[in-house]
Formats: structure tokens, C-alpha cells, sequence
């Protein structure tokens, strides 16, 4: 995994404060999943994954903000989007990572859950500054 | 503030040649709302409007807030409620006052240093007005929002009766909690008002479906199991089932079909009744 993809074309940024706001960036991201060209599948799976996401940023980093856009690699498209909070921070990747564990009370898939939904996945945490999620689906 | 000595001046400006300006207002908003309204109506909300206006200053009426422009306020407030349900801009909104300004100005010309004063203070408070029409259309906006929002929740969550101890809920767009709290009391309610054994959750109208909205499905068909029922999800399309698999998603022993006719097969089926054709005609 190479480090964070910076995209194209420019960014799109929008605040994730408060439910509706999750319904926003799912809207977004679908919006940026037709334009790369991904197929249903992918973009069902993209989406459902900012929505995984952003839920996080919003119900464990305590609220912060997307960026996304198109990327190219070696001649393929793709859509990347990175999820930012300052909130609390995970002590322990591993166990965040891991399927069924929760430190809410969801069902502990949404972190492990959009890792397996992307082709990419690079988390970032520092306790006590915040995470960054950076995800990108590669068009097929 | 306006005094009351550029008040009275105000107001003598204004009533002076009062049917021209106010007409030439009605003008050149008609003009910046491009003929959407009807003149006729055009006419008589701003001629109310411009009355009252110049009423208000007659007596003596000082800032926006002023007791004096609680007519001029009702009528603005009013204006803006029209313009917001018309679905004009809040910026269509703030010419109507606007106007009035660049209607005056030619006048100024020929009029005496203390006029222009008097101008420049009513441009002040019409500044002040077109605020207060904003604050009211966005406002206005707001209610509307919030009633559409209201609506949307019990629009979008009907149970309906499709057979005989069988009930189903058509679900669409976004699952969230309130919405799921929502669809949980309508779809208890109506298994016990409908003595129904068998319910139906259809999802084809859910875009995605993540963990929160699996966990809210979960908790649904759990407390419908409590009350003797037994729940189908139906209408996993193959995007869907796949995403639930790549995020790991258990259903465990929750029967699941493609489309709302297999899990209506499947809930007859348990309820004792069968489809069968009939003997000697094909289907």
C-alpha cells in the first residue's frame, strides 16, 4: 500500500456534524462512483463503505470532514475519499480492526467492514489528535 | 435612527409624487422577478406595502423595530412567506425593498441637501428591511423544510395487509434511527391490530445498506419474533448481498429472499396456504 493518493481534478469537502450529513457524503461519494465509470457492484460497495466511514468520524472522532475525488494510477481511475476527525484517536489499531468489537454500541463490522469493501485502506491515529481514514475503489 | 424630523421629511418625499414611485416600483420588480408573478398582485402587495411605509414614517416610526413598522413588518413577513412557498430566491426576495431605492434615486437630483439626508437614512432602514425579508424567507424555508421532513417519515413507512395473516413494509431510501423507531411501533402495531403471523420487510428501495442499517433491520425482526411473528427480508438485490458479505453482516437463521413474490411464497407457505394452478390450465 503506497501512502495517501492525493487527488485530481480537486477535492470536494464537506463537514460530517450531524446525521443528515452522512446521507450527504454517501450522495457525494455515488455521485463520484458514476462518474469513474464503477460498476453497480463497486459503487454499492464504495458507498456503503463512506457510509461506514463517516458514521465513525461522526459517532467516535466526534464529528470532522470528507475529502473526495477522482485518482489516477497507471492509467486507472478510481475514486479516493478521506475521512478526518480530531477526536479521541484509536489506542489499539489491531482491535479496532477486528471483526464483532465495538467501543459503541454497533456491530462491530464498520471499520473491518469498509477495509474489505475498498481496494485501498490507510488509517491514520494519533491518541488524543484524531484519525484520518483514507479509502480509494479502483474502477475495473 | 430616523428622527422624527427626517421622518416627516421621509414621508413628504414619498407621498409627494407617491402613485409615480410606486408604480415605477411595481415596475422594476416585476422586471427582476422576470413577469413570475402577475402584475395585478404585484401591484397591490407593494401599494400596501408602500402605504404602510410611509404611514409608518408619518407618524413618526424610528428603527426596523420600531412599534410604528409593526405594519410595515407584518406585510414584509408575509411577502416573504409568499416568495418562499412560490419558491423564489431569498435574493428575488430582498429586491422587492431594494427597488424602491433605485426608484428614488433620479429624484434626488433636484432636491435640497436635507432631502438627500433623509435619503440616506431611509436607504439605511430599507437596508435594515431587506434583512428582515431575508430573516422571514429563510425562516419560512425552515418550517417548510422541517413539515417536509415530518411528512417524508410517515409517508415513506406504510404496513399494508397483502394476504391474510401476512403484512409487509416497503422500504425506502434512508434508514436512520428515528425513521427505523418509526417502521418498529408501525410494524408491531399492525401485526397485533391484523392478528398477522407472517411479516414482510421489503428493501429494494434501500440504497445501501450498512451496519447501522442491518443492525436497525435486526433489532426489528427480533422484537416482531418476541410477539409471535415470523419476519422475511426481501428484495436483496445482487449488489446488496454482496456488500452484506464483504462487511460481514450475519443474518444467522432470518430468512431472506431476492424479490417481494418469493418471500410472499415463502410466508403463505407458512402460514398453512399454498398457490396452486389450476388442474388442466397453464400458467
Amino acid at each position: 500500500m503506497t501512502g495517501t493518493l492525493v487527488p485530481e481534478g480537486g477535492t470536494t469537502r464537506q463537514p460530517i456534524e450531524r446525521n443528515d450529513d452522512v446521507v450527504r457524503v454517501r450522495h457525494l461519494v455515488r455521485a463520484l462512483a458514476l462518474q469513474c465509470r464503477l460498476s453497480l457492484v463497486d459503487q454499492t460497495k464504495l458507498v456503503t463503505a463512506a457510509s461506514e466511514l463517516a458514521r465513525n468520524t461522526l459517532v467516535y472522532g466526534g464529528g470532522g470532514s470528507v475529502s473526495a475525488g477522482l485518482v489516477t494510477r497507471g492509467g486507472r481511475t478510481g475514486v479516493a475519499a478521506s475521512f478526518e476527525d480530531s477526536g479521541p484517536g484509536i489506542p489499539d489499531i489491531d482491535l479496532a480492526l477486528t471483526d464483532g468489537w465495538t467501543s459503541g454500541g454497533g456491530l462491530g463490522l464498520g471499520l473491518s467492514g469498509a477495509r474489505r469493501l475498498v481496494d485501498e485502506f490507510h488509517l491514520e491515529t494519533e491518541v488524543g489528535r484524531g484519525t484520518t481514514v483514507s479509502v480509494v475503489k479502483w474502477a475495473r | 435612527m430616523v428622527g422624527p424630523d427626517f421622518s416627516e421629511r421621509l414621508a413628504n418625499l414619498l407621498s409627494a409624487d407617491g402613485g409615480r414611485l410606486a408604480e415605477a416600483w411595481v415596475e422594476r420588480v416585476s422586471t427582476s422577478l422576470r413577469n413570475r408573478m402577475s402584475t395585478v398582485e404585484l401591484d397591490r402587495e407593494l401599494r400596501e406595502l408602500y402605504d404602510a411605509l410611509v404611514e409608518a414614517l408619518r407618524r413618526g416610526a424610528g428603527g426596523v423595530h420600531d412599534e410604528n413598522f409593526s405594519e410595515v413588518r407584518a406585510l414584509l413577513t408575509e411577502i416573504s412567506r409568499n416568495r418562499a412557498r412560490q419558491g423564489f430566491t431569498p435574493g428575488e426576495t430582498a429586491v422587492s425593498v431594494f427597488a424602491l431605492k433605485e426608484v428614488l434615486e433620479p429624484g434626488l437630483t433636484s432636491g435640497s441637501s436635507a432631502d438627500i439626508g433623509a435619503y440616506l437614512r431611509l436607504s439605511r432602514l430599507l437596508d435594515e428591511f431587506g434583512l428582515f425579508t431575508m430573516e422571514a424567507y429563510s425562516q419560512t424555508r425552515e418550517e417548510i423544510i422541517s413539515a417536509q421532513a415530518e411528512q417524508l417519515l410517515e409517508l415513506s413507512t406504510p404496513v399494508v395487509k397483502i394476504w391474510d395473516g401476512v403484512i409487509a413494509v416497503p422500504l425506502v431510501g434512508t434508514l436512520d434511527s428515528a425513521r427505523t423507531q418509526v417502521v418498529m411501533e408501525k410494524l408491531l402495531q399492525a401485526l397485533v391490530d391484523t392478528g398477522s403471523e407472517q411479516a414482510i420487510i421489503d428493501i429494494t428501495g434501500v440504497p445501501a445498506v450498512d451496519t447501522q442499517v442491518a443492525q436497525h433491520l435486526l433489532k426489528t425482526i427480533v422484537a416482531a419474533r418476541l410477539m409471535g411473528a415470523e419476519c422475511t427480508v426481501s428484495g436483496i438485490r445482487p449488489q446488496i448481498a454482496q456488500t452484506i458479505v464483504a462487511l460481514g453482516i450475519e443474518f444467522g437463521d432470518i430468512v431472506t429472499k431476492a424479490s417481494l413474490a418469493d418471500a410472499l411464497r415463502h410466508a403463505l407457505g407458512r402460514t398453512g396456504a399454498s398457490v396452486v394452478a389450476k388442474a388442466g390450465e397453464r400458467r
